[in-house]
């Protein structure tokens, strides 16, 4: 075969195998993501058996444990609607209420259950003294 | 003080403006004094900086709380080490680490390329302080590390708990001089196009600038894994969170380059895809830096609040705009001397692992960004998470691991189907005996973790062999034993040998990681003392609770004010393997309106992780004890209620007395325990990478020889010179 030819052919196949890998991952991108919603638009848009990523605040007072399983609300970061929300897995260290947090969650009910080891603590004063609002009171 | 500081900070903003007008002027003209008084401004930056450092670094270690970086970041309590490393803890320190780091470097390049590419080394200059400046104008006009407080704090807020680690010390440092290492290339390339003087030249002069921003990144991010996996609290090593990415990015790019350069100093080709390495490294690596401190991305990592967003879209815009400007535009200059002789060659085993990693790149590059991108789109925040990370980087890992181990065997140029078989027998034998013996274990339902234990072996296979015929070939040639033959066989080509044991390590790296990710085994059981639980055919038995009151001796020697742990016996049979001493320490918030005892604990509680490690199996332990428990608030609050804040003394007491109580009536812990296989093959693989890529960047004796001959006329010739 022609040298020149051999080498366009080549490129064409490179270059279609490229286009398919990269539309499939763009698809899989849109199609697995979970959206990022606040508790105001949980509450109001949540589908149950679909993912969506809850950011928020933890709410005071409303941490607790039982067995395995960890029970806290969410509200969000400039109101007070808030969502309940039941969690298993691994809890990060910076964890605690009045914190920021993002937790993957389904709909089941009237709760909303957390993917398993999903939870993020979402950290505003990362690397600086945690301001008096935040700070655990006694 | 604070006024040296940013003294030195003008000082060097100046020195950056002239050092790039005389560069360019000097480039533009011809005249070298301009161009030698532009490297000049570049030493006398880096001077600059150091004093700058200097001045912080010095406030820190004398507890000058004026300084609001200091009060933000240190207290007395603070132990020495960490007081040292909290400069880079805050983000006006850790931009004043760049630059430091930045000037240095880029004064060694400088260095190293005197009396070569005068013009290149011009443009490179200029553009190096152009980044240099960007940095330092970033600190005078958002984040000045010198701004005080008059009056000054009596004290200051402490380091935050989870920086307490001390690879604290290292990790950024590292991070922050790969990334700046990557400028460096990126500059020379800049450079070298505007000239259009794209030879192999400037490549070669770069190669071990790109191969240390390469060793510095992969020990960064190494550093960062084990700091996530010991001190964390989740038990995982990497998480595909934003900020891990956005140092991953730049070495995907860095070892891209580094294997492709090769065959633009060999065959002449990948001029424009070299180009475009170097490109992607520089914007790569302040892509990472501009993640960190923008927080356009939720990251536990990133410096929230932060105000820097827009002067990094804006440099990121300029260095993507420009570069595609300087490769399109140099395009005639950028063509290839020759085409590629045959798809079976280690060219196209090259060619192929630069695309896997370009292609690793840019999934972890899209699926970091998807947030960005998805809002952009569809209004709506997305993001994805590990799973769909994972469906595209195992494969892709997978294909690398295998051309590691096809790479070293095939031949330059052609090479003929049967004799790449011929020299791929013996790996590929080894590859199908390690998946059979692998099965023969019993493992099922791990396809993928059991294809890349037969990659691995196969890359080692192929690596040992290598190793062997080389050895062989001088042994026999030199009559040297083969110790001494295999020595010498890596000191005449450091290069190429050190490369090798770059596969290997990776091959033991991505074991550690497909058997750990794959046979791991967790729980996070509720425990009272005496109970025991078992997980992955090991028992875990809750002895007793263990307490400490003191900053000064918690166990993991962090300034915890109180330490709640555990003494954990681990049985297997029946037969004792070893006892773990998990537990949760608790800091000072230095916040009054918590109370004179709760401001003692009412800071970030950290985990101290309990770790028993063989090659084989790592045991992972790490407690949440319950501080809320009735009977320890009882003391708290009686001791808040009691003692004033100004007598902190009463209060020490008052928290010996809640850990003796702790040690009486000890309420349920909540534990996380992980059996994972063979995790400690990620540090060695990782150990042996590093070793690798430190033969492969010092020159061979040969090199240097050839180098310092060509500079130096023989002093015979001088002698012997015939008078025109």
């Amino acid at each position: 075969m022609n040298p020149s030819r051999k080498r366009t052919i080549r490129l064409i196949v490179a270059l279609t195998a490229a286009v398919s890998l990269a539309s499939a991952l763009i698809y899989t991108s849109f199609s697995a993501a979970s959206p990022a919603l606040t508790p105001t638009q949980l509450m109001h848009s949540a589908v149950p058996g679909r993912s969506y990523q809850l950011t928020g605040t933890v709410v005071a007072h409303s941490v607790r444990h039982e067995g395995e399983v960890l029970y806290f609300s969410i509200r969000d970061r400039k109101g007070e609607d808030s969502v309940p929300v039941r969690y298993t897995g691994e809890v990060p260290d910076p964890f605690k209420e009045g914190r920021e947090v993002i937790v993957t969650v389904q709909k089941q009910g009237s709760e909303y259950i957390g993917e398993r080891n999903s939870l993020i603590t979402k950290c505003p004063s990362k690397y600086k003294a945690a301001p008096p609002a935040a700070a655990r009171k006694y | 003080m604070p006024s040296l500081g940013t003294g030195a900070l003008l000082l060097g903003l100046v020195v950056c403006f002239y050092g790039i007008g005389a560069s360019i002027y000097g480039a533009r003209t011809g005249q070298d004094r301009w161009i030698e008084s532009g490297k000049r401004s570049v030493y006398a930056l880096a001077v600059t900086m150091v004093c700058a450092f200097a001045v912080l670094e010095i406030a820190l270690l004398s507890n000058d709380w004026a300084f609001n970086t200091v009060a933000e970041t240190s207290s007395v309590t603070t132990p020495l080490f960490y007081k040292a490393a909290a400069v880079w803890a805050s983000q006006e320190g850790s931009l004043l680490l760049w630059s430091l780091l930045s000037a240095l470097w880029s004064s060694l390049a400088l260095f190293l390329v005197k009396g070569r590419m005068r013009e290149v080394s011009a443009y490179a200059t200029a553009v190096l302080l152009a980044f240099d400046a960007f940095f330092i104008f970033l600190m005078l006009g958002y984040a000045n590390p010198f701004v005080t407080t008059h009056p000054a704090p009596v004290e200051g807020a402490g380091l935050d708990p989870l920086l307490r680690f001390p690879t604290m010390m290292i990790h950024p440092p590292m991070i922050y001089s790969g990334y700046t290492l990557c400028i460096v290339p990126f500059a020379f390339g800049v450079g070298a196009l505007i000239s259009r003087k794209v030879d192999a030249e400037w490549l070669k002069a770069m190669r071990r600038f790109a191969l240390a921003a390469w060793i510095f990144l992969g020990i960064g991010i190494v550093l960062g894994a084990r700091w996530s996996y010991a001190e964390l609290g989740w038990g995982g090593y990497w998480g595909w969170d934003a900020v891990e990415n956005a140092a991953l990015m730049p070495w995907l790019a860095c070892t891209a380059f580094i294997h492709s350069l090769m065959i633009q100093e060999k065959r002449g080709m990948l001029k424009v895809w070299n180009a475009s390495l170097v490109a992607a490294m520089g914007t790569l690596a302040i892509m990472g830096t501009f993640l960190v401190r923008s927080g356009i991305l939720n990251s536990i990592h990133a410096f929230g609040g932060a105000t820097l967003g827009v002067p990094f879209v804006i440099l990121i815009a300029a260095m993507i705009i420009g570069s595609i400007y300087l490769v399109v535009s140099r395009r005639d200059v950028l063509r290839s001397e020759h085409r590629l002789d045959s798809l079976v060659s280690r060219e196209s085993a090259f060619l192929l692992n630069n695309m896997v990693l370009a292609g690793l790149a840019f999934v972890i590059f899209w699926g970091t960004f998807f947030p960005l991108i998805s809002a952009a789109l569809t209004g709506q925040e997305a993001s994805v998470g590990p799973p769909w990370f994972d469906r595209y980087t195992v494969p892709l890992a997978l294909v690398l691991v295998l051309l590691s181990g096809i790479g070293p065997v095939i031949a330059w140029r052609r090479a003929t189907i049967a004799n790449a078989l011929r020299n791929l027998r013996a790996p590929i034998l080894v590859a199908l005996a390690v998946c059979a013996a692998v099965l023969g274990t019993g493992v099922s339902g791990k396809p993928l973790a059991v294809v890349m234990f037969g990659c691995a072996g196969f890359a080692l296979a192929a690596v040992t062999q290598e190793y062997w015929r080389g050895t062989r070939v001088r042994s026999r040639s030199t009559g040297q034993l083969p110790p001494r033959a295999l020595l010498g066989l890596v000191r005449r080509n450091r290069r190429r040998y050190g490369g090798y044991i770059v596969h290997v390590g990776m091959a033991a790296l991505f074991i550690g990681v497909a058997a750990s990710s794959s046979f791991q085994h967790a729980s996070e059981p509720t425990l009272r003392v005496g109970q025991s639980l078992k997980i992955g055919g090991y028992t875990m038995h809750y002895v007793r609770p263990t307490a400490s009151v003191t900053p000064k001796y918690d166990a993991a020697h962090t300034g915890a004010t109180l330490s709640l742990g555990a003494i954990v016996k681990v049985t297997k049979g029946g037969k004792y393997v070893t006892t773990l001493n998990p537990a949760e320490g608790f800091y000072d918030s230095g916040e009054p309106s918590q109370g004179s005892v709760g401001h003692l604990i009412g800071g970030q509680p950290v985990s101290h992780v309990a770790l028993n490690s063989t090659p084989l199996r790592d045991l992972w332990a790490a407690i949440a004890p319950d501080i809320t428990a009735p009977s320890l608030e009882r003391i708290l609050k009686a001791g808040n209620k009691a003692i004033p804040v100004n007598r902190p003394e009463e209060a020490w007491i008052v928290l010996g007395l809640m850990g003796r109580e702790y040690l009486r009536h000890t309420p349920a812990a909540q534990f996380h325990f992980e059996v994972s296989p063979m995790v400690m093959w990620i540090w060695i693989g990782a150990f042996i990478i590093g070793g690798g890529g430190l033969i492969a960047i010092f020159p061979s004796r040969r090199a240097v020889w050839r180098r310092v001959s060509l500079r130096m006329p023989a002093p015979v010739a001088k002698r012997d010179r015939v008078p025109a």
